[in-house]
Order: structure tokens, then sequence, then C-alpha cells
């Protein structure tokens, strides 16, 4: 393993609205290693993309400390920040302006940080995620699911970060779409050495991509494993075996 | 086994400017009291076959079919009366996203109770009573609160439970559920299953599970048919599906990943254009 990227100890987020208060995050620490690649898992409302959030500083922290490479981060987050972190979402139909050419939406991060050579930079971009030069001027109804992700992946990576922070990335995709963005996720990473943390409900989508991943319930990390460990089902909390269950499809001997 | 449903050459076209794109290409089947589910991906037609049976294809599509008999009845000559004789009571439809497919303006209850009033002419009292015990039967904890309850108010696994209640309260026949868990997490996934299974086998429902998720529906359904775009490649026993033959069935299975691990980078799916022929 290499060294420490990010470390992430004791993450506490509450919303408030007037006498409501949400604890969506109690208490959730880990580590990722420099080019690892590491998952959360957990269903709707267990925080798992909330705690995506506060990384990035699109959700505020009430407690805890977020580090990234020895630095602790602060909000709000330095542009410097943005060059090395870069997140994904989970909607490809939702996380794109729809009044934007493709060319727009890639050589807008270029112009913020000022960036030389935009015009192979995109062009670049574009062939690294497997798209043609054809698609620099489409707006992003022209394209498909699959490729409107590609072009959200190609954003995130104009920028030539080191971290990428994935929001269920393919969940808004077929499963043979599914395939595609994955294996181009895993090639990038391969190719860049670059960092992933990703969130999904999708237990064999993040057994398949994660070294390492931790288990989220109600907020809590509730377990954390190792690839091995769930591709051999020893997972030692009900809640992680429940899910592995489920995961499997459905099953007659279970009914009551 | 005596079928409920035959279709026999269901074809839906929705004219462009190109003229006239089928997306149901002679489509045929028959189904008893049983599970029937149906895979295909996004644009394979899966959804408006689902939709034609009930004689719901958005206008200005047109569906045409040789034989489209429900239990002895034409589907292609009903009236608008005959139409709404049967739908509801005899064949109704559960759709994918609860958000969307729910009246927002009026609670669960007067939504459960709107589906029963046409029904056999029992009081209000009585028709409470029983939308009160669907929603226990569809294992929502708390019904009293649910039935008083605005969607809004509702997380989306309760949403898909109260609606499934909607469509089974009249206790069809014929139930169509056009991906009902997609939208789910998987643990709640499997309770929904659940319910879905119990009813076919103790009412002897007929059920069409349309979904795109193979692994699951091989796991829930008797038989499984896969299309591609708009016509049936291949239909299988669903534990016979490790041997199906057709290349895009078995491209489907290959694709998903395992939590067992397995082969990196995953295999994608190659599509032939003879398929589509």
């Amino acid at each position: 393993m290499g060294a420490l990227m990010l470390s992430v100890e004791a993450l506490d987020v509450t919303f408030r609205r007037g006498d409501d208060t949400v604890r969506a995050v109690r208490g959730v620490s880990f580590d990722v290693a420099e080019g690892e690649s590491f998952g959360i898992v957990g269903e709707s409302g267990s925080g798992k993309s909330t705690v995506l959030r506060a990384i990035c500083g699109l959700a505020p922290t009430s407690g805890g400390l977020i580090r990234l490479r020895d630095e602790t981060l602060r909000t709000p987050r330095s542009a410097a920040f943005y060059r090395e972190v870069q997140m994904v979402f989970q909607d490809p139909y939702a996380s794109l302006h729809p009044r934007h050419t493709i060319d727009k939406v890639l050589s807008e991060p270029l112009a913020i940080h000022g960036f030389d050579r935009r015009e192979e930079r995109i062009e670049q971009a574009l062939s690294d995620v497997g798209l043609g030069p054809d698609f620099r001027f489409r707006y992003p109804h022209q394209l498909s699911g699959g490729q409107r992700q590609r072009v959200a992946v190609a954003r995130a990576l104009i920028l030539e970060p080191e971290m990428l922070l994935l929001d269920e990335p393919t969940s808004a995709l077929d499963a043979s779409i599914q395939a595609e963005v994955l294996n181009l996720l895993d090639r990038l990473r391969t190719e860049r050495g670059l960092t992933y943390v990703m969130v999904s409900h999708d237990l064999a989508v993040v057994a398949h991509m994660c070294d390492r991943l931790v288990v989220m319930q109600h907020g809590l990390a509730v377990e954390e494993l190792t690839r091995e460990a769930l591709a051999a089902h020893r997972a030692t909390t009900d809640y992680t075996k429940k899910l592995l269950s489920a995961s499997e499809g459905y099953t007659q001997a279970e009914a009551p | 086994m005596s079928a409920l449903l035959t279709v026999d050459d269901l074809r839906i076209t929705f004219p462009t400017r190109q003229g006239p794109s089928e997306v149901v290409r002679g489509v045929t089947f028959t189904l008893g009291r049983e599970r029937l589910g149906i895979v295909g991906e996004s644009g394979s037609g899966k959804s408006q076959t689902g939709r034609a049976i009930l004689g719901l294809t958005p206008a200005p599509g047109k569906a045409t079919a040789k034989v489209l008999d429900f239990d002895g009845t034409d589907l292609r000559a009903a009236t608008p009366a005959m139409w709404r004789k049967l739908r509801g009571t005899r064949m109704s439809m559960v759709m994918q996203d609860p958000k969307f497919s729910l009246n927002p303006v009026m609670t669960i209850g007067k939504q459960l109770l709107e589906a029963l009033k046409f029904g056999a002419g029992e009081t209000r009292a009585e028709a409470t009573a029983r939308a009160l015990a669907m929603l226990e039967a569809v294992q929502i904890r708390d019904p009293e609160r649910v039935f008083r309850a605005y969607p809004h108010e509702l997380s989306g696994g309760m949403g898909q439970r109260a609606m499934i209640a909607m469509m089974l309260v009249t206790e069809p026949d014929l139930l169509i559920a056009d991906e009902p868990t997609s939208a789910l997490d998987v643990t709640v996934q499997v309770e929904v299953l659940r319910i879905l299974d119990r009813l076919v086998r103790e009412r002897g429902m007929g059920l069409i599970f349309i979904s795109h998720d193979l692994r699951l529906v091989s796991s829930f359904c008797d038989r499984v048919l896969v299309m591609y775009a708009g016509r049936v490649v291949e239909e299988l026993k669903a534990s016979e599906l490790k041997q199906a033959r057709h290349p895009y069935t078995r491209g489907l299975m290959n694709c998903l990943p395992q939590i067992e691990g397995g082969v990196r980078p995953l295999p994608t799916l190659e599509r032939d254009a003879a398929w589509a022929r």
C-alpha cells in the first residue's frame, strides 16, 4: 500500500432545519491509500453520498477531520483542492448542463483553473473516455446515458486530478452499459494511478471495483471489509450478511 | 395449464418523420397462472409490450396483434366500457416509480378506496377494512398512518408497497409489474418480491415481471422472455438460464459484476445487427 492519500476521522454531518435535526453521518472514519480504490456501500439514507459530499465541501461538517495528504481541509476548499479531487455524479441526465455543448462543459474547468493548450486537452480527454472528436460540439440530449456518463468522467479527468469521488456512477445505466463504464474507470485508474472513492448501493459493483470497502447504515460505519473477505462472504455483522444475501437475488427458501 | 393471456404477433408502431417506426415486432407468448419475466435493455420494447396488454399504448402509437386474448375476452375489439371493467379489477399494472405514479394531492387511503369503488357493492366501512388489511398484507407496519398519509410523506419503498397494495386490493387475475423494484434498495426489493410471490402462489394470479436485471428475474420467475430491438430473441425456463444459447442472453448475463470476483475487464455486450432481423 502506498502513502496515505485521504483520511477521514470521526466525521459528523448534521442537517438542521427549524427544530428538526438529522444526523446524516455519525462518527465515520476511514483511510484511503494512494492509488487505492475504496468503496462505500449502504442503502438509501445511510449517509454514504453525504460522506462524499462532505469530502468535496458540498455538505456542512459538524465534527471530525478530513485530511488530504496530512493537510487538514478547510472550508471553503481551495482551488488547488479541486485540481486534485474531482467528483462524478450519479445521474448523467441531471449533472450535465442541457444548454451547454460538450466542448463548453469540458472547457469551463480549464478556464477556471487557467490551463494552457485547451484545444489539445479537450480532444485528448474525449479520446481517453472513448468518444470521438465528432462528439465535441453536441449537446447532452444528443447523447445516450452511457455517453453522457463518459462526458462526466472526461470533465472530472480533464484537470488531471489524483483522486476521483464517484457517486453511484453507473446506477442510472443499463447492465450492459454499466459494464462499459466500469471497464473505462478501471482502465483509467491503472493508466494514471488514480485513487478512487466510490459510493454504490450495489455490492457486486463495489466488489468488482474496490480493494476495500466500508458498509454504512443509519449514518454509522458498521463494518470494514476487504474485497477478499466480501468474496468469501466473511461478513461479521448481521446487516452486511443481509445485504449480501439480498444481492444474490431472490430465494424461495427465505419465504416465510 | 389453461392460458390466462394469449398474445400472438403483437406489433406496436409509432409514426415518426422518417415514417412509421416499429418498436415491438411480432411478440408472441402465452401466460398461465405463473411468473413470467420479460428482460431487455432500455428501448427493447419490454415496457411497451406490457402497456399494450392493458390497452395503454400512448398515442399516436398503435398496437396490432393477430390474437390478444385475456381469459376469453378479445382485447383488440374491447370498447372503452369493457376496458373500464377489466382494468383495475381483472388486470392491473404496477409502475416503476411511486413518485410519479401516485396522485400527489390524494391520501393513500383515498386512492385505495377509489380502486375499490367500482367493486361488488360493499359499504364504505367494509371497503376501508379491506384496504387496511391489504396495506398490512404488503408489510406496512403502521397501516392506519399510511392510509391517512400523502404520497410525499412516504419513503420510496413504502410508496412502492402502497402502490402494490392499490393494484392488488381488487384481487386481479393478471398483474403486470414494470420494473417494480428498480427504485428500491436490495433489502426492500426482496420483501416486495416476497409479497408478489405469495400472491401468485396463494391466489393463482398471473404475473408479468418486466425488468432489465437478468439475475433478479432468473431467481424470481418461472419463465423468461429475452427481448432485443422489439423481438423476443429467446424464451427459456429461468432455471435453465445458464444454458442460454442466444449470444445476447449470454452477453447480458456475463456483463454483470460478481461479488465472488470475476473477470476483468468485464465482458461487454457485442451487438450483432443480425439479431434484430
